[in-house]
């Protein structure tokens, strides 16, 4: 019941992408904020290169030695008074969810962000069987109303402006008076707030995912600014968590070196406002808390892509730092991607949780400029990864017809030096000619596809080869 | 509810990662290196700011706690009710407080103030709960917080309002020594709610634009006694 993935049409929804002007405005709020706040977050602490060996280094041994953290999480959970479930499949997890909550009588099951529940689509899932799924993350909650899957890993609306939510909530939220106030940002925050309120103070069951997994003790962790994470565990009678393998870290010192890179990678923050350990049920004594506690430990896919070219991409811890500083992101937005993950992350993950067959497009859609990989908290390189998958592609012959006579073309020119230098020169003061007057072309032949959104910059008469020569 | 199948599941996905990491369940080193790993609670690096000491670390608690928007007073600790009730009232809202079973709140002299107060978790009718924190962390401002009857975690969250007091001796440079801190006063394991809290909620989920009072406290005001 995963979500039907759009990945296939890359190139139509890119395409549509790039023509959407209330996107275009959107994405503004990526290109513009992000970014800077992340760059003056890293350089307020001097020891944050560091951190990112520290966390990489921490997340490497832990996938060495994943069978072994797996155990010994697992037996604290259980000495906790918690339950894990293992899950192999996407199906399989939300089967057990489904169970858990049937098994609470639940009605309604609000949720704290989780992009693993987006992966498993557990909503779909939660109402097939006949209750209720409410996302209480505000961006999560908009795009809920709205039908849609988040557009960013933690800025899941960041494809809206305030007058789509407020078209929303005045759609949805007939309840309140229609001639209310919402034209200013607070006004839809405070609405949102007093509706899932109500939600919280009712729910069965609260499902939260978990950025870390602590080993050491059993415990799930997870961040939020908002605060709704922490009412969807703490008010129902029963929190299930579900996380997948590769969350695990031994020890609550090993998180705590990890959580100094996540923040300011992410928001820019030094830290989350709301950083919160569970670990088991109520106790003796307490006056809130769950009676229940259950993790839903799931692999679709992890353990395959262990040992495999891909492993790095088991390192990271979702910050979204990739796309914020994706070229490719900033022009297309998420939802082009089409399926759960965008970015740079995303075009390395969504070909092995649903296959190069349907998401090959992705690994191609980077300019290779390295950005992701300069800013990943965890060191992951991105571009090699993508460009693994390119390889993979072309070995498999799922490359379009187009691309391998264009590769075949220039591979024989490529063969023979002195004809590739002579007609590339060639090449190159025409076009040199041609575009002196403005210096860029807003057409070219075969170069549409280019022009039709930007220009094409005109060449200054010398090939990088001879200008190298004449350099030297 | 039957945890047959999933057995299955749990050996299945075992002995995947077994599988890739070319390795056997047993293992003698791998198993001794991971149980060295996890007793050794070996910090990384830790940032100098999370180094400081004395009046520098209250001063660092203070000024980063403000940064991330909450309130920070030093008072001694016979005036924590008349601060609190300062704060209420100039912030001008009802003299009511919600509280836990705390000992060090309970012991405070809150007769000579004319606040109403009412103790226990909070069902979401509470507009000012009051706190005490287990700990605090300088490098960010962070308050920690621990669950149980003394400081119920739902007072963390549903009133609108969060008064926490803070003693100064609690204030650590960095997270791993509060950590280990509850790790010993729980005997190795943790209570089940750890609440680390760096200002009061918030959201930019609408056009990245920061809001304060998400779902959790507009207000997060920190009082820090000697």
């Amino acid at each position: 019941m995963t979500h039907v993935a759009t990945t296939p049409q890359f190139k139509q929804n890119a395409h549509e992408a790039l023509g959407d002007v209330q996107l275009q405005q959107a994405l503004g709020n990526v290109r513009t904020g992000f970014i800077d706040k992340r760059a003056k977050a890293a350089a307020k602490l001097p020891e944050f290169e560091a951190l990112r060996d520290s966390a990489r280094d921490i997340k490497n041994h832990v996938l060495q030695h994943l069978d072994l953290y797996v155990e010994a999480y697992e037996a604290k959970v259980k000495a906790s008074g918690g339950h894990v479930h293992f899950a192999r499949t996407a199906a399989e997890a939300n089967a057990r969810i489904v169970e858990i909550c049937k098994a609470r009588g639940a009605k309604t099951v609000t949720k704290g962000k989780s992009m693993i529940s987006e992966e498993i689509n557990l909503n779909a899932a939660i109402e097939a069987a006949g209750m209720a799924a409410v996302e209480t993350d505000l961006g999560e909650y908009i795009i809920q109303l709205r039908g849609e899957t988040p557009s960013h890993i933690i800025a899941p609306a960041v494809h809206l402006n305030a007058t789509q939510v407020e078209a929303d909530f005045r759609r949805v939220h007939t309840h309140l008076d229609a001639a209310r106030d919402l034209s200013q940002p607070t006004q839809l925050l405070t609405e949102a707030r007093s509706v899932l309120r109500q939600k919280f103070l009712s729910a069965d069951v609260g499902v939260t995912g978990a950025n870390f997994l602590i080993a050491e003790t059993g415990t799930s962790i997870i961040v939020t600014n908002e605060g709704n994470g922490d009412l969807t565990q703490i008010l129902p009678k029963v929190h299930i968590v579900i996380a997948s393998l590769e969350k695990l870290v031994p020890t609550m010192e090993d998180a705590a070196q990890i959580l100094r890179v996540l923040a300011r990678s992410a928001t820019g923050q030094e830290l989350t406002v709301y950083t919160t350990l569970s670990t088991g049920p109520r106790r003796a004594g307490d006056v809130d808390g769950p009676e229940e506690y259950h993790v839903i430990l799931l692999d679709n896919g992890r353990s395959n892509m262990l040992g495999s070219e891909f492993e790095d991409m088991l390192r990271c811890i979702r910050c979204g730092a990739c796309m914020n500083h994706c070229p490719v992101y900033h022009a297309v937005g998420g939802h082009a991607y089409g399926w759960v993950y965008p970015g740079p992350m995303g075009a390395v993950l969504t070909p092995t949780l649903i296959g190069v067959e349907q998401g090959g497009h992705l690994p191609n859609a980077s300019t290779f400029c390295g950005r992701c990989e300069s800013v990943c908290p965890v060191r992951i390189p991105l571009p090699r990864l993508m460009r693994h998958w390119r390889e993979r592609e072309f070995e498999r012959h799922l490359s379009p017809v187009l691309v391998r006579g264009g590769l075949g073309l220039w591979a024989f020119f490529a063969k023979r030096p002195m004809l590739y230098r002579f007609s590339t020169g060639l090449a190159m003061r025409a076009m040199s000619l041609i575009g002196r007057a403005k210096g860029r072309f807003g057409w070219a032949p075969m170069a549409s596809g280019w022009t039709k959104t930007r220009d094409l910059p005109a060449p200054q008469g010398a090939t990088f080869q001879s200008q190298w020569k004449n350099r030297k | 509810m039957s945890e047959r199948p999933m057995s299955t599941a749990r050996d299945e996905i075992l002995a995947s990662i077994r599988h890739a990491l070319n390795v056997t369940a047993a293992d003698a080193p791998r198993r001794a290196a991971v149980a060295a790993r996890l007793s050794a609670h070996a910090k990384g690096i830790i940032p100098q700011r999370g180094q400081l000491q004395g009046r520098a670390l209250i001063e660092c608690f203070m000024s980063q706690a403000t940064a991330a928007l909450a309130t920070v007073v030093e008072v001694s600790e016979k005036d924590v009710p008349g601060e609190v009730a300062r704060y209420l009232r100039e912030n001008n809202l009802p003299a009511t407080l919600k509280m836990g079973s705390d000992i060090r709140l309970n012991a405070l002299n809150w007769a000579a103030t004319t606040l109403s107060i009412s103790f226990g978790a909070s069902d979401g009718a509470d507009l000012n709960g009051l706190s005490h924190a287990f700990g605090g962390v300088a490098e960010t401002g962070t308050l920690v917080m621990v669950s149980g009857e003394d400081n119920p975690t739902t007072l963390n969250f549903l009133p609108d309002n969060h008064i926490v007091v803070l003693r100064a001796a609690d204030i650590a440079g960095d997270y791993e020594s509060v950590l280990g801190k509850i790790r010993d006063r729980f005997s190795g394991t943790l209570p089940r709610t750890v609440n680390m809290i760096t200002g009061p909620s918030r959201s930019a989920d609408i056009e990245q634009k920061m809001l304060l009072g998400a779902h959790g406290p507009r207000r997060l005001h920190i009082i820090i006694v000697a």
